[in-house]
């Protein structure tokens, strides 16, 4: 799984060498702005690299994109000025601010199959992945934080193996098959659960899209059985991209939680009479809440690219699949804008908890 | 005549026991040759991760064996024999086109192999060079390098793979090159990291004070001392690197038809799923024991070779 | 004869499947005093203190003919019991601050936890105002300010004596230090040696004090326990350490360096095997 650390550097090294003397020290407060301005810095620059490296994805492709708007044939003079109006004779860092200057105001270009605006149609369908990806969080919070704990608490008894198994078959087996026999085992041959989409086909467009996430909606109008379809359609994409989350925050956790049990404190907290419990919560998890914090970070990472595949499995009209779509249909624009966007979200996500992990971790304060 | 051959023999094996065994070992070779040994014996404790080197001996023996275990062609069509369930004849049934399903994930093991190879050639020189300077140059250099490595770890593995697949077109080599820009970063970071650590040693500002260049210094003592740390991280990311390959062959990327690929037979069959499971089984199965042997393998390597990275 | 606090008899502690022997059978008892119990790394001496509160890691076998507290019979004693114990009758100090305390708790309430956890229907406010008053116990000034901080904020010393804060606050009757100065600068030991001092006497605690230092432990112990290779060799006064019987501290003591008769070479200790399989027993008070 991915991991951005944003700041890769860290400053052991470069310890201040400031003198002694207190009327040189830099003001707090300035101190501060340094440091903000020079996380902003970074912040910006990687999301300029961010936008590079979607940028030349674009460029590489191998069609003539004057060809692709013109048609193939055309006299040279039509030729000049499409090219010219595409600014493809520009430099290319001119190019790329174009580029950046039409992504800022929203322009990521038309799809071909809707006829809309790319921005427009991932606003759409943008929370259908998240309501997804949600369901699938919880799960793996809830279920895999524990899990993690016991199997470190409980180490070499049958629910460290079991947390084990877990973990290996969710980073061995691959995510768009384990999806596959699922349909085929709980809808084709159980019949438990419901087909493609996030609903019944008889029950779309019955509820009126307020917050964007299904459940809330039908759930907030009314509208039992639509929920209830929702439901059933939501709870196997979303029990799969679980269990995949299970199996990594699972393996976190228990990572974290051997490494705070073998640290002296916990000695020292047991030699004060306090009980298993009580040492493993209130003490040991306390030091790994934060960094729990950056694994779901990442959680969310993965979850976006596991729910490329299964959505597309499970026909889940979200932003995987609108670009797997993309790239069946040869849109290259839906395909690069969904790869943009993908990319800008999860390094959202990780400012973040990069940020977060700052305040909460009382050492790095 | 058999006895003294035979004395030969066992002379031979004993000589080459001592030779591993003697405690002072002569030379570069016979020490590094000792060193192995004693790995193996080390990995050799762990069942589980033998387990998974003989899967991976085995997918190496079936893909160079392939025409040797099936005598079905993998790209043949025979359309009246299509969607045939697993029988004596065909072992895992037949496809949608006729061709034997079993023939085709043997095949598809060339492939895999292949993708494995290439990028892992690609990959760990790659990662480490990055890593190595940034680490051991810092400063200005190493800023510029870590923000290109944090550029690239801001997509998750699949997407970014996804997007300059698409962009390059499809087929394997752009698939092995958009799988490689994605792999690289971990490498790079960890490699970084064990070059922060050992930049202060005594033995690397003793090699300074020799007039050793830094290309020098960093190719010849910084670099061994990141490699067994780094195997360890390629052979635990493999089995990622092979779902990932998958992923891409099953929306279409990668080795195209009609040549057998795991990930887009997968999505082949899918279609047929419903009748006709084991057209999309049979390839899944292949994906998970190869990416299980790899996480198996990376784990034991880990307690042999980085005990401190492991749990 | 002050009643023992702590008697022991023939403990054996073994790790590994019983492969390696850290302490190979050893007898003492605790009254009311300073006893010191030094060996080298590796002695066992650590593996004893930690016997006695059962905290060592549940692949440890323990085994001996006794381990009582007063009357409570700590080899037979569960973990329910234990707890009772642990922090409440008997304390333990460790090494470092910096490892041994709690990074993201507030030192303050790491202190309060003791006393609340034994004392289960004391308010949050009493509960704070003990904490506070064991921290100017152990000469910590500004003790508001200083409950507030975390470990990282403090120094050595001060981590040392919120250590011993921590330990005392629930009042119990033994304290186990195990080489709680090593981790400080010399500066610093002494205060807090004089402060072990001070709070042991006026608590009448039995203390056992675990070191590898044997000048320190001579200046600051009633009595010292000489342990090699799992085993005691010697049990002696502290003012009657000149005259040691046994080669190894006989050893010890030669090679300490001395400012006022400084010996012409400073003889180096000599192991003697047999030492491996000598038995020296308590003598019984």
């Amino acid at each position: 799984m991915a991991s951005a650390d944003l700041t890769s550097k860290r400053d052991t090294d470069s310890s201040s060498k400031q003198g002694a003397f207190a009327d040189v020290a830099p003001h707090p407060l300035l101190a501060l702005l340094r440091r903000l301005a020079g996380r902003g810095v970074a912040i910006v620059t990687t999301l300029l690299g961010l936008l590079f490296l979607t940028f030349s994805m674009g460029r590489l492709l191998p069609a003539d994109p004057v060809l692709a708007i013109t048609g193939p044939e055309v006299s040279k003079a039509v030729y000049d000025r499409v090219y010219e109006e595409l600014g493809l004779g520009r430099p290319i860092w001119m190019q790329f601010l174009t580029y950046v200057r039409r992504v800022a105001t929203g322009d990521l270009g038309t799809a071909a199959t809707t006829g809309q605006p790319i921005l427009t149609d991932l606003l759409t369908i943008f929370p259908a992945t998240i309501e997804l990806a949600i369901i699938a969080m919880i799960i793996g919070a809830v279920v895999g934080v524990p899990l993690g704990i016991t199997a470190a608490v409980r180490r070499g008894t049958i629910i460290d193996h079991i947390a084990r198994i877990i973990a290996l078959a969710g980073h061995s087996v691959p995510i768009f098959w384990t999806g596959l026999m699922a349909l085929f085992i709980f809808y084709a041959k159980l019949k438990l659960v419901g087909a493609s989409g996030r609903v019944d086909v008889f029950y779309e467009g019955l509820v009126t899209p307020m917050t964007g996430f299904l459940l809330i909606d039908s759930a907030m109008q009314g509208q039992w059985d639509v929920f209830q379809s929702a439901l059933g359609h939501i709870i196997l994409p979303g029990a799969i991209l679980g269990y995949y989350s299970v199996a990594y925050i699972s393996r976190m956790s228990r990572s974290f939680m051997l490494e705070q049990l073998g640290q002296e404190y916990i000695i020292t907290a047991r030699a004060k009479g306090l009980g298993t419990r009580t040492v493993v919560w209130r003490h040991a998890f306390r030091n790994i809440r934060v960094q729990l914090l950056t694994i779901m970070a990442l959680t969310f990472g993965g979850l976006l690219e596991g729910a490329v595949l299964i959505e597309t499995v499970f026909g889940w009209p979200g932003l995987g699949q609108y670009l797997t779509r993309g790239l069946q249909m040869n849109d290259m624009n839906v395909v690069m804008g969904s790869v943009l966007t993908i990319g800008v979200v999860f390094l959202t996500i990780n400012i973040l908890s990069d940020f977060l992990y700052r305040i909460l971790d009382p050492r790095t304060r | 005549m058999t006895v003294s051959t035979e004395h030969a023999d066992s002379a031979a094996a004993g000589s080459l026991r001592k030779w591993l065994l003697t405690p002072e070992p002569k030379g570069w070779f016979q020490s590094s040759a000792q060193q192995v040994h004693q790995g193996w014996l080390k990995f050799s404790r762990h069942p589980l991760g033998l387990a998974g080197l003989a899967i991976i001996v085995l997918l190496v023996l079936v893909a160079l064996a392939a025409p040797l275990l099936t005598i079905y062609d993998p790209i043949v069509q025979d359309m009246a024999g299509r969607l045939a369930p697993p029988s004596a004849a065909h072992w895992l049934g037949t496809d949608n086109f006729g061709r034997d399903v079993f023939s085709r994930v043997i095949y598809g093991a060339r492939t895999t192999l292949y993708i494995i190879m290439l990028v892992t050639i690609i990959v760990a020189p790659l990662g480490l060079l990055i890593g190595t300077c940034s680490g051991y140059f810092g400063g200005i250099v190493d800023e510029i390098l870590m923000r290109i490595t944090d550029i690239f770890l801001s997509f998750p593995g699949l997407v970014l793979a996804l997007g300059f697949a698409a962009a390059l077109g499809p087929g394997i080599t752009n698939a092995i090159i958009a799988i490689s820009l994605t792999a690289w970063p971990p490498i790079a970071r960890l490699a970084r990291a064990e070059t922060l650590s050992l930049r202060k040693a005594d033995f690397i500002a003793a090699v300074r004070l020799q007039g050793a260049t830094p290309m020098a210094i960093i190719t010849r003592h910084i670099l061994p001392m990141c490699i067994p740390s780094v195997i360890v991280r390629v052979t635990l990311n493999m089995a990622g690197i092979i779902i990932t390959a998958a992923g891409l062959g099953f929306l279409g990327l990668g080795a195209q038809p009609p040549w057998p690929e795991w990930g887009a037979m997968a999505a082949t069959g899918r279609e047929f799923m419903l009748d006709s499971p084991w057209v999309i089984a049979a390839p899944g199965i292949a994906i998970a024991l190869v990416s299980l042997a790899f996480n198996l393998v990376g784990d034991a390597l880990r307690d042999v070779l980085d005990p401190r990275g492991s749990e | 004869m002050t009643p023992s606090l702590i008697d022991i008899r023939n403990l054996e502690i073994a790790f590994g499947g019983g492969a390696v022997r850290a302490v190979r059978g050893i007898s003492f008892s605790l009254g009311q005093e300073k006893l010191g119990i030094v060996g080298e790394s590796g002695s066992g001496k650590s593996t004893v203190g930690r016997a006695i509160m059962k905290l060592l890691p549940p692949t440890a076998i323990v085994k001996a003919e006794r381990m009582n507290f007063r009357d409570v019979d700590l080899m037979k004693a569960g973990e329910r019991k234990m707890m009772t114990i642990r922090g409440r009758r008997i304390g333990l100090i460790l090494q470092d601050p910096k490892y041994s305390l709690n990074p993201v708790m507030r030192i303050g309430e790491q202190i309060a936890e003791t006393y609340r956890f034994h004392h289960a229907g004391a308010s949050a406010r009493q509960t704070y105002q003990q904490a506070l008053d064991m921290l100017e116990a152990v000469k910590i000034r500004d003790p508001e300010r200083v409950a507030r901080l975390y470990p990282h904020e403090i120094s050595g010393g001060m981590g040392q004596r919120v250590m011993i804060a921590m330990m005392l606050i629930a009042e119990p009757e033994v304290l186990i230090a195990d080489e709680p100065t090593s981790a400080l600068d010399v500066t610093v030991r002494l205060e807090i040696l004089a402060l072990l001092d001070e709070l042991v006497a006026r608590r009448n605690l039995g203390l056992i004090f675990i070191s590898h230092d044997l000048n320190l432990v001579r200046n600051f112990c009633d009595r010292v326990l000489i342990m090699y290779a799992g085993r005691v060799v010697e049990v002696v006064e502290a003012r009657d350490l000149d005259k040691a019987e046994h080669p190894y501290t006989q050893g010890l003591l030669a090679s300490l360096p001395s400012i006022e008769n400084p010996p012409a070479r400073l003889p180096i200790l000599k192991r003697d095997p047999a030492w491996l399989d000598d038995i020296a027993l308590e003598q019984p008070r």
